[in-house]
């Protein structure tokens, strides 16, 4: 449906981490109607058949929330539309003969995989130092026994929808990992299920973000501006109070 | 081969009460020496990883994701059901049990259920201990709402993100074990061969997708949690990489497939709009509760949905269900679609679609409530419907954006368009009580096994489902296989029986890149999908089925001689992980219509044309199909189909009436 679209694509090519990479000139034919990602299906299938080799990128639920998509679309992550991933773009927010440039994210904590894929394990590590209550199955009470402000539960569970996909980090200048952070710790610190381990679980995920090799805050927003699930600039500030206070404490 | 359940005698309300105080035990010291692998990451995957490891298990745990936080269920909308009755609205583990039957319309077992009705209750204690933040009322407790199939409110929720919010609990418990050192964790990782040694499981080959290397994994017990393989059908909801490849590979070693036909069609999911299309998006069926379904009375009507006039309209599902109205079951719900489309009454620019209108409930439901509560006598249209938008937004905000996303059209001003996507599958790995397949060793959790939802799933119960395998069953059923593995010492992974399967997959992934033909892998998925569709989806008959088993196996040959699979082994390349998954999908899909023709009954999601009632309703047989079928892969394409009679002891079968 709709009228054809033809979009200049200046595509990040990279054989893998340790290769030098370059841009890559495509013309497409997209619709309108079209995703991001399926125009590039429709590039890829025709590099295939045209004996060539097809262009790497990470995707996998194609509904906005796995957070597996990854691209620097002239230079915004996830591209020029608010609150969206790269997998909700449609190319009806580009105009005919558009010339676009993508790129993968761009950070040392996310070395390129291939292309437009990169690794972004550090996240996991993140979680894993600390991003979680320490409660082994079978040892909860009943979920009414602890009552819960839906303020309170309105407000943790903004925080818990971060995706994980590490566009605040790409939009960093300094490849700070503080929105991704801020919004774990944010849920936690705010939830009576969190507070036992409220000051360990913050020092410790501040540690392994900064072994991870993620930058400091530049306080000026971008992460929070470009974060396609809109996770606020508050989480940060949060994440420094719970931090410096776990410190104040001694931990 | 006599298929044995291994349901435990007694009343049904106890069964698993006392099989949970008599099944043999592993002790702490004996725990650390056994190894588990556990296959996929979702919500099944991710509970039954941290759980076993918390118990003392080592655990090694492998996802295709490049994070085991991506898994599917990640995905999942509307809900978690759990018999809690915390509404005192008469909601009982039995009434959960009961709506679950009848819901899949008597083809589940009834031990399997109850005890999945009695653990659910548990789940929510344990997500809320995680810290999942559901939605909670202004007093501070959790708060429900109503899906399809039910008349009590038992669905706990997060907006429209309980999936997400309950696998990152559990991803956060797997993670927290990674850290403490009790789980292995091995992402951008395929499985792509179960070994199996003295007919036992006992490891894996795992593809890792970023080298391309293929690796070996001993584990005492195989656990696949490795979701569902709607994608045969190309167009889904599913995630694009989900796939049957481990779940396929298990009963290519000996595994029984247990009822591969039956498939859940949701009935909102946006529809298809070009050739080009990667993928479907759902609707959640919490929509349901306040979206009212119509076509226009007259066929062909191409006025603006907002031109036709009340009178005009047919509110189909309220027209002939109404007892349950929008909320009947989802295969109900689909059929019923497909049915005014197929008589001409469809809308939108391909005539595949149907309306989906809050209009009504904004403004009589909850615009008229707002305008009371602000004092506000005799409103005019305009202001109900201004009221009743505001609650509707906090309802359902997230869904509504993203269908203006995809659709660039304003659901809140139109209609939204909807019609019926394949969605879930309620077929997969044959298990018995214990979650164990056929071949000793190996066991299926979550979406990969065939085992709670019989022909058809309530919605809010596949979160349910994924963990209480995870979470509440795998603890204690795998102690009955481990507790006599305890003398086994790890087998070393030169064991020729681990060199076999890595060098069959090896020859198997080397062959793909041989081929060296002119069609990409792409074209062939696309292509059986649509066979599968038109003659394996929402209606099937005996000649459309024979007709597809045909077409699959030629297009099968015709993949092995002429697809054209880029690069090479070594090194990141996703058309050859594509490949494998397809090729796979091509000797399922047969099965598929295999199982759909053996099965000469309607039920639930497996609608037989020839087996309807006058008034269009699946028609079961159950002096004859009272039974799941589970297949045995012969090798070469060839099947052989064993049946585990089910027994109602506690249930009077009925025929289903939503009316």
């Amino acid at each position: 449906m709709g009228n054809t679209m033809n979009i200049n694509l200046k595509v990040w090519r990279q054989q893998n981490e340790n290769a030098q990479g370059h841009f890559e000139e495509h013309k497409v034919q997209a619709s309108p109607d079209m995703s991001f990602l399926e125009m590039f299906d429709v590039l890829n299938e025709q590099l295939i058949e045209d004996g060539k080799d097809p262009i790497a990128f990470d995707h996998d639920c194609r509904e906005g929330i796995c957070g597996m998509c990854s691209m620097v679309i002239n230079g915004r992550p996830h591209g020029p539309k608010g609150g969206v991933t790269t997998c909700q773009l449609h190319m009806r927010s580009f105009k005919d003969g558009d010339t676009v440039v993508v790129e993968p994210w761009r950070a040392n904590a996310f070395p390129v995989i291939k292309d437009l894929s990169v690794n972004r394990s550090a996240f996991d590590r993140i979680i894993s130092s600390g991003g979680y209550v320490s409660v082994n199955t079978g040892n909860a009470v009943d979920a009414n026994s602890v009552l819960i402000p839906k303020d309170v539960a309105d407000t943790a569970f903004q925080a818990a929808t971060c995706i994980g996909c590490g566009a605040c980090v790409s939009a960093c200048k300094n490849a700070s990992a503080m929105l991704f952070v801020g919004a774990k710790v944010t849920q936690l610190s705010m939830l009576p299920q969190g507070q036992p381990e409220r000051e360990s679980r913050v020092v410790a995920m501040v540690d392994q973000m900064d072994a991870e090799g993620f930058g400091a805050c530049t306080n000026t927003g971008a992460c929070a501006a470009e974060c396609p699930k809109e996770i606020p600039l508050s989480v940060i500030a949060n994440l420094n109070r719970e931090y410096y206070k776990a410190k104040l404490n001694g931990k | 081969m006599k298929l044995d359940a291994k349901i435990p005698e007694g009343p049904l309300e106890q069964k698993w009460t006392k099989y949970k105080s008599s099944v043999p035990l592993v002790n702490p010291a004996n725990k650390r020496n056994l190894n588990i692998i556990v296959v996929g990451t979702g919500l099944a995957g991710a509970s039954a990883a941290a759980t076993l490891a918390e118990m003392g298990y080592q655990v090694s745990a492998f996802c295709f994701q490049d994070s085991p936080r991506r898994a599917h269920s990640i995905a999942a909308q509307g809900g978690i059901n759990a018999a809690k009755n915390y509404q005192n609205d008469g909601d009982s583990v039995h009434r959960l049990f009961y709506d679950t039957i009848k819901g899949g319309d008597y083809r589940s077992r009834e031990g399997n259920v109850h005890r999945l009705a009695e653990v659910s209750t548990n789940i929510i204690d344990q997500c809320v201990a995680q810290g999942v933040p559901f939605a909670r009322e202004y007093g501070g407790t959790l708060s429900n709402r109503s899906f399809g199939g039910t008349q009590v409110q038992r669905t706990f929720y997060a907006a429209g993100q309980t999936g997400q919010q309950l696998l990152l609990g559990a991803y956060s418990a797997l993670e927290r074990q990674v850290g403490l050192g009790n789980v292995k964790m091995y992402a951008r990782h395929e499985m792509v061969e179960v070994v199996k040694i003295d007919g036992k499981a006992r490891g894996i080959i795992a593809r890792n997708l970023v080298s391309g290397k293929l690796e070996r994994y001993f584990g005492h017990a195989v656990l696949l949690c490795t979701g569902g393989y709607g994608n045969v059908f190309y167009l889904s909801t599913n995630a694009m990489g989900s796939n049957v490849t481990a779940a396929w590979k298990a009963h290519k070693a000996g595994a029984l497939f247990g009822n591969p036909c039956f498939t859940q069609i949701h009935p909102t999911c946006i529809p298809v709009s070009g050739h080009y299309q990667s993928k479907l998006t759902l609707m959640s069926e919490s929509l349901r509760n306040d979206g009212r379904i119509w076509v226009p009375k007259k066929q062909g009507d191409t006025r603006h949905p907002n031109d036709i006039p009340e009178e005009e309209r047919d509110y189909y599902l309220e027209r002939r269900y109404p007892a349950f109205g929008n909320l009947v079951p989802r295969d109900i719900a689909s059929r019923a679609a497909k049915e005014r489309c197929d008589a001409g009454y469809g809308v939108g620019p391909s005539k595949m679609a149907v309306y989906l209108d809050f209009k009504y409930n904004m403004m009589n439901k909850y615009g008229r409530a707002e305008a009371t509560k602000h004092g506000i006598a005799n409103p005019d249209d305009e202001t109900l419907l201004r009221l009743g938008k505001d609650i509707i937004k906090e309802k359902y905000g997230n869904l509504f954006d993203m269908y203006k996303q995809i659709t660039a059209e304003d659901p809140y001003e139109v209609p939204m368009r909807i019609y019926p996507a394949v969605h879930y599958t309620m077929g997969g790995l044959w298990v018995d009580y214990e979650l164990q397949t056929t071949v000793p060793g190996l066991y299926a959790l979550g979406e990969a096994n065939f085992s709670d939802h019989g022909a058809n799933r309530l919605g809010a119960s596949a979160l349910m489902q994924g963990l209480a395998d995870g979470y509440f069953v795998i603890p204690y059923t795998i102690g009955n296989y481990l507790s006599k593995e305890i003398h086994t010492k790890p087998i070393p992974t030169d064991h020729e029986a681990f060199e076999e399967a890595e060098k069959r997959a090896n020859e198997r992934i080397s062959g793909f890149l041989k081929i060296k033909g002119t069609r990409t892998v792409e074209s062939y998925h696309r292509e059986l999908g649509l066979i599968m569709w038109d003659k394996c989806g929402m209606a099937r008959n005996e000649k459309g089925l024979k007709e597809a088993i045909e077409q699959i196996r030629a297009l099968r040959e015709d993949f092995y001689k002429n697809v054209r699979v880029p690069g090479s082994d070594s090194g990141f390349n996703p058309e050859l992980d594509k490949a494998g998954r397809v090729a796979d999908f091509l000797e399922l899909g047969e099965l598929m219509c295999l199982d759909a023709l053996a099965r000469e009954e309607s039920c639930g999601g497996h609608f037989r044309e020839e087996f309807q009632t006058e008034e269009g309703e699946a028609m079961r047989d159950d002096d004859k199909f009272l039974s799941v079928f589970a297949w045995e892969n012969k090798g070469n394409n060839d099947y052989e189909l064993h049946r585990e009679d089910l027994n109602y002891e506690n249930i009077k079968i009925q025929q289903r009436s939503y009316k």
